[in-house]
C-alpha cells in the first residue's frame, strides 16, 4: 500500500498549524479525517512509496506496506530523519535486519543562500547567468569560436 | 452547489510547477527581477519542498560535464546526446545547457547538497557524466533556495493549473484551481514559464492493483505541460520520442549505479550476455548501432529480443559485480571491508531514490552480494528530460542556434510570451535534474529579458471570459450533482464517467494500439488509425467526466491532459513512416529506419482556430561540424 496510518500513533497533527502529511503529499493522498481526527491514504493505488508522508509525520505513525500485488509480505523498512541526516532500518522477510545511516545535507535549515556567495553583475543582454562565469569555475561562458 | 470564489493574481513573469525546471527559474528570475522592479510568481499543484520526480529524492545527479576540470568539452556532450537519440537532437538547445549546467551543480553543493568527494578532494563519478550524491534530501534543498530568492508569499502551492490564458496569439497567463479551497485562480502575467514535468499513466502500468503507483516515472506529473503549450497553441516536437527505461523488475529500481559504478553485467537466464550475442542486430540500425555507449534504446531492444526469444528472465549480476570488486580489494580483511561499503552504496542507491525497491529486495530475502535480481522493461513514459525527447519546440540561444532554430528569445515556444523548460522543452534530452534546473534558469532570464525589451501588456481577460473558464473547469461536479440520482452505486452512471475509469480506458487503449507492454511495445499504421477512432470516442466523453470532491476534479483534469499526450504521441508514430528508436517502440509495418526521407524532426501542433492537428518535418541542423565516423564512436 502504501502507505498506512496506525491509528493508535495518529494524533491528528493537533498541535501544528497543518496537517504534515496532508501537506507533503505530491500526490495529494493523505487526508485527515475530521471526525476520528485521523489520517488515511485515499488512493493506495496511485502511491509512489516516497515515504515523504513517512519522514514528515510527527508520531511516527506512517509505516509502508509494500504493494500487495507484487511484494512479499513480512518486510518493513523504515526511516528516522534528523537535520542532518538520515538512519534506515531495513527488516527482511526472514528477520534479518540491516541498518544504513547516510547524510542528507551539509548546510544548516533553511539557510541556502541563492547565490551561494558568488555575488558578482553579469549583463540581462549575454549567455551568462546570475553567479556565473564564478560559479562555472570559468574565466567565461563558453561559446561557439 | 458550492460556491467557488474567483482569485486574480498579477504578476510579471508566472512559474508554472515547482520541479527542478520552476525551482531553476525561479532562483534565476528573481536576481533579475529585483533589478528590473518586476513581480515574480509560482505556482505548483503539490508542496514544492516535495514535488515533482525528484521528490523522493536521487541517488546521483546525471549531467555534469565538468568544464572547470577540462574533463569534457561542450561538443563531447552533444555528440553524446545525439547519438543516443539515434540522430535526432537540437545541438543548439544541448549545448547552451551543457555550458550553463556546472555552474547550477556548483550551486547545489553551496546549497548544501553533499556530493561525494574522492580522497583528492574531487567529485566521485558514476560514469563519464553522473556523480554521487547522498540526495535524500536534493529536492528539499533546491527547493528553498528558490523559495529564499523568490519570497513564500510568491508561490501557491496546491493550486492545479488547466491551461493557458491567451491574449490574442500571445500567451498572458494561466487558470486553474486550489486543491484545498474552494477557489478559482486566473494569473495574469507579462511571460509564462512552463515547467509542469513529462506524463505517466498514459499507457498501463504493468502493474494492474496497488503497484500501479510504483510506475517509474511520479503517478503525479500528468502532461500538464503539454496540454498547456498545445491548448496555446505551440508546436511542439518529438512527441515519437517515449521513454522506456530498463530497470528492476517491479519496483523499478535504479540500474545506473549498477552498470556504470559497480560495472555489472546483465544476462538472460541462460547466463548469456546479449549485448554480446545480439552485437550483429546492431548493423542494422547504422550509423548509430556502432557509436559507444550503444543508444540506450537499442540496448533495450538487443534485451527485448531474448526476452521474446523466451530467454527470460534477464538478471542483474549483482552478485558477480560485488564479488569481483571485493576480491580485487586486496586481502581478505580488505575485500571483507570493501563488501560492507559496497552493500551501503548499493541499498543507499535505493533508498535515496526508489524505496520500493529496497522493501522488494527485503521482502525476497534478497542481499545482493548473495544472488542476481530480475530486471525489465517498464512501461512508456514522456520525460523530454531524460532519456525521451518529447517537448515544445523552442528558440535556440542567439549565439549558438541557426537561423531555422532561432525566433529572438531562447527557450521561447513558437507563441510569444510562453517560455519552456525541462520535461516540458523538447529536442534536448539528457538534462536530466541538473540540466532542468540549468534549463529553468536559461528560460527565466530570457523571459525576463522579454519583458524588459518588449514591454509586453499584462492581459486584458474580460469577466465573462473568467466566468466561462470557471463554469468549464468545475463541469465534472456539476455533471456529478445532476446526475447522481440515476443510480445506487456512484461508479456505475449511465451518464457520467468518473476519472479513474476514465483513465483505465485511455491506458487500455494506448496499451493495444499504440504498442504498450502488452504488444513488447510494437504498432502499426492500422493499429494507430483505430487508436485515433477510439481516442475521439474517449475525447467526446470528456465532456461528461464527473467528480465529487476537489481530489478527484484534480484527477479529472490529470486525465484530459493525458489524453491530448496521447493523441500527440499517436499522431507523431504514425507520421513518421519509419522504426528509429526500436526498443521504444517498433512499427511492424516500417521496420527499419529511413535515414534518407526521416532523419528529421517530426512536429505537431494544434490549431486553436479550427482545432485540427498539424504535422510537419522540420530539418536536423548541425551546430557543430557534421559529425565523422570517428564522432560517432564517441571519439
Ligand atoms: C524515477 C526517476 C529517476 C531519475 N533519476 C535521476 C538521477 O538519478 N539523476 C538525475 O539527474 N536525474 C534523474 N531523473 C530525471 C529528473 O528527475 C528530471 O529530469 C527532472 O526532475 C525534470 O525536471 P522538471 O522540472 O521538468 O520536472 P519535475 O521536477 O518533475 O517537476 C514538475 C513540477 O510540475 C508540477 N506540476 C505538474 N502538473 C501540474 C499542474 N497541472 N499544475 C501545477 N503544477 C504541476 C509538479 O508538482 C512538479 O512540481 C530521474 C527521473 C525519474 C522519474
Ligand atoms: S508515500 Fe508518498 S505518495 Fe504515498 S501517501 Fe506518502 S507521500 Fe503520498
Ligand atoms: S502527519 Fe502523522 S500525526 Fe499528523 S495527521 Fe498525518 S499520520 Fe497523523
Amino acid at each position: 500500500m502504501p502507505s498506512f496510518v496506525n491509528p493508535e500513533k495518529c494524533d491528528g497533527c493537533k498541535a501544528l498549524d497543518k496537517t504534515a502529511c496532508q501537506f507533503i503529499c505530491p500526490n495529494d493522498l493523505m487526508v485527515l479525517n475530521k471526525d476520528t481526527m485521523k489520517a488515511y491514504n485515499q488512493e493506495p493505488e496511485m502511491c509512489w512509496e516516497c515515504y515523504n508522508c513517512v519522514k514528515i509525520c510527527p508520531t511516527q505513525a506512517i509505516d509502508v506496506r509494500g504493494y500487495a500485488d507484487f511484494v512479499p509480505m513480512g518486510a518493513s523498512v523504515v526511516p528516522l530523519r534528523s537535520t542532518d541526516s538520515i538512519m534506515w532500518t531495513v527488516k527482511f522477510r526472514n528477520g534479518t535486519l540491516k541498518r544504513f545511516k547516510f547524510p542528507i545535507r551539509t548546510t544548516p535549515e533553511g539557510q541556502a543562500k541563492p547565490s551561494g556567495g558568488w555575488d558578482n553583475a553579469p549583463k540581462l543582454d549575454s549567455p551568462t547567468l546570475f553567479t556565473e562565469p564564478e560559479s562555472l569555475g570559468l574565466p567565461a561562458v563558453w561559446t561557439k569560436a | 452547489m458550492v460556491d467557488f470564489k474567483t482569485v486574480e493574481v498579477e504578476t510579471d513573469l508566472l512559474i508554472l510547477g515547482g520541479g527542478m525546471a520552476a525551482c531553476g527559474a525561479a532562483v534565476e528570475a528573481a536576481y533579475w527581477a529585483k533589478q528590473h522592479g518586476l513581480k515574480v510568481t509560482l505556482v505548483d499543484k503539490a508542496a514544492v519542498d516535495r514535488s515533482g520526480a525528484v521528490a523522493m529524492g536521487l541517488s546521483a545527479i546525471n549531467q555534469y560535464v565538468g568544464l572547470r576540470d577540462g574533463q569534457n568539452t561542450i561538443k563531447d556532450y552533444v555528440d553524446y546526446v545525439r547519438n543516443d537519440l539515434m540522430g535526432v537532437t537540437r545541438e543548439d538547445l544541448v549545448a547552451n545547457i551543457a555550458r550553463h549546467v556546472d555552474s547550477t551543480v556548483h550551486l547545489f553543493e553551496k546549497w548544501g547538497l553533499p556530493i561525494w568527494k574522492d580522497e583528492k578532494g574531487a567529485y566521485v563519478h558514476e560514469g563519464r557524466w553522473q556523480l554521487m550524491i547522498n540526495g535524500e534530501s536534493y529536492k528539499v534543498i533546491v527547493a528553498e533556495a528558490a523559495k529564499n530568492a523568490i519570497g513564500k508569499e510568491n508561490i501557491y502551492e496546491r493550486v492545479f493549473i488547466v491551461g493557458p490564458i491567451m491574449d490574442g496569439e500571445r500567451c498572458t497567463g494561466a487558470y486553474g484551481f486550489s486543491v484545498r479551497e474552494n477557489t478559482f485562480y486566473v494569473f495574469k502575467a507579462k511571460a509564462v514559464v512552463t515547467a509542469m514535468g513529462g506524463a505517466v499513466h498514459v499507457f498501463k502500468p504493468r502493474s494492474s492493483g496497488e503497484g500501479q503507483g510504483r510506475a517509474w516515472y511520479p503517478p503525479w506529473n500528468a502532461g500538464a505541460s503539454t496540454f498547456f503549450t498545445l491548448k496555446a497553441g505551440a508546436e511542439m516536437t518529438c512527441q515519437e520520442v517515449r521513454f522506456i527505461p530498463v530497470r528492476f523488475k517491479d519496483a523499478y529500481g535504479p540500474v545506473g549505479a549498477w552498470f556504470l559504478l559497480f560495472k555489472s553485467r546483465a544476462t538472460n537466464a541462460l547466463g548469456e550476455n546479449y549485448m554480446e550475442t545480439r552485437k550483429p542486430e546492431l548493423e542494422n540500425w547504422l550509423p548509430y548501432g556502432h557509436v559507444k555507449p550503444v543508444p540506450a534504446n537499442l540496448r533495450n531492444y538487443l534485451m527485448l529480443l531474448d526476452v521474446m526469444a523466451g530467454k527470460g528472465p534477464i538478471l542483474m549480476r549483482t552478485e558477480e559485480a560485488i564479488q569481483k570488486i571485493a576480491a580485487g580489494s586486496g586481502d581478505d580483511k580488505a575485500a571483507k571491508k570493501k563488501l560492507k561499503e559496497l552493500e551501503s552504496e548499493a541499498w543507499e542507491d535505493f533508498l535515496d531514490m526508489t524505496i520500493s525497491q529496497a522493501i522488494l529486495w527485503a521482502a525476497t530475502n534478497t542481499s545482493p552480494e548473495e544472488k542476481p535480481s530480475e530486471i525489465a522493461a517498464a512501461e512508456p513514459y514522456f520525460i523530454g528530460s531524460h532519456s525521451g525527447a518529447s517537448g515544445a519546440w523552442v528558440s535556440g540561444p542567439e549565439d549558438l542556434a541557426p537561423a531555422e532554430y532561432f525566433w529572438g528569445y531562447e527557450n521561447m515556444s513558437t507563441v510569444r510570451g510562453l517560455f519552456c523548460a525541462g520535461d516540458a522543452s523538447g529536442a534536448s534530452s539528457h538534462k536530466f535534474s541538473s540540466g532542468s534546473h540549468a534549463e529553468g534558469r536559461i528560460a527565466a532570464k530570457s523571459a525576463i529579458r522579454y519583458i524588459v525589451n518588449e514591454k509586453p501588456k499584462a492581459a486584458a481577460l474580460d469577466a465573462a471570459r473568467i466566468e466561462a473558464l470557471k463554469a468549464e473547469t468545475y463541469r465534472p461536479f456539476e455533471t456529478f450533482q445532476q446526475f447522481k440520482g440515476a443510480t445506487t452505486q456512484p461508479d456505475v452512471n449511465p451518464n457520467f464517467i468518473r476519472p479513474k475509469m476514465f483513465q483505465m480506458r485511455l491506458q487500455k487503449l494506448m496499451d493495444e494500439y499504440a504498442g504498450g507492454v502488452t504488444t513488447q511495445f510494437t504498432t502499426s499504421e492500422t493499429l494507430l488509425k483505430r487508436g485515433l477512432e477510439l481516442l475521439a470516442f474517449l475525447k467526446e466523453d470528456a465532456a461528461k467526466l464527473g467528480a465529487t470532491d476537489l481530489h478527484e476534479l484534480m484527477r479529472c483534469w490529470e486525465n484530459v491532459h493525458r489524453m491530448y499526450q496521447a493523441e500527440a504521441h499517436v499522431r507523431s508514430i504514425m507520421f513518421r513512416e519509419e522504426t528509429r528508436w526500436p526498443g521504444y517502440y517498433f512499427r511492424s509495418d516500417k521496420p527499419k529506419m529511413d535515414e534518407a526521407n526521416w532523419h528529421c524532426f517530426v512536429n505537431c501542433k494544434l490549431n486553436p482556430t479550427t482545432n485540427e492537428w498539424e504535422m510537419t518535418k522540420k530539418p536536423i541542423v548541425h551546430v557543430f561540424a557534421k559529425p565523422g565516423e570517428h564522432e560517432l564512436l564517441g571519439g
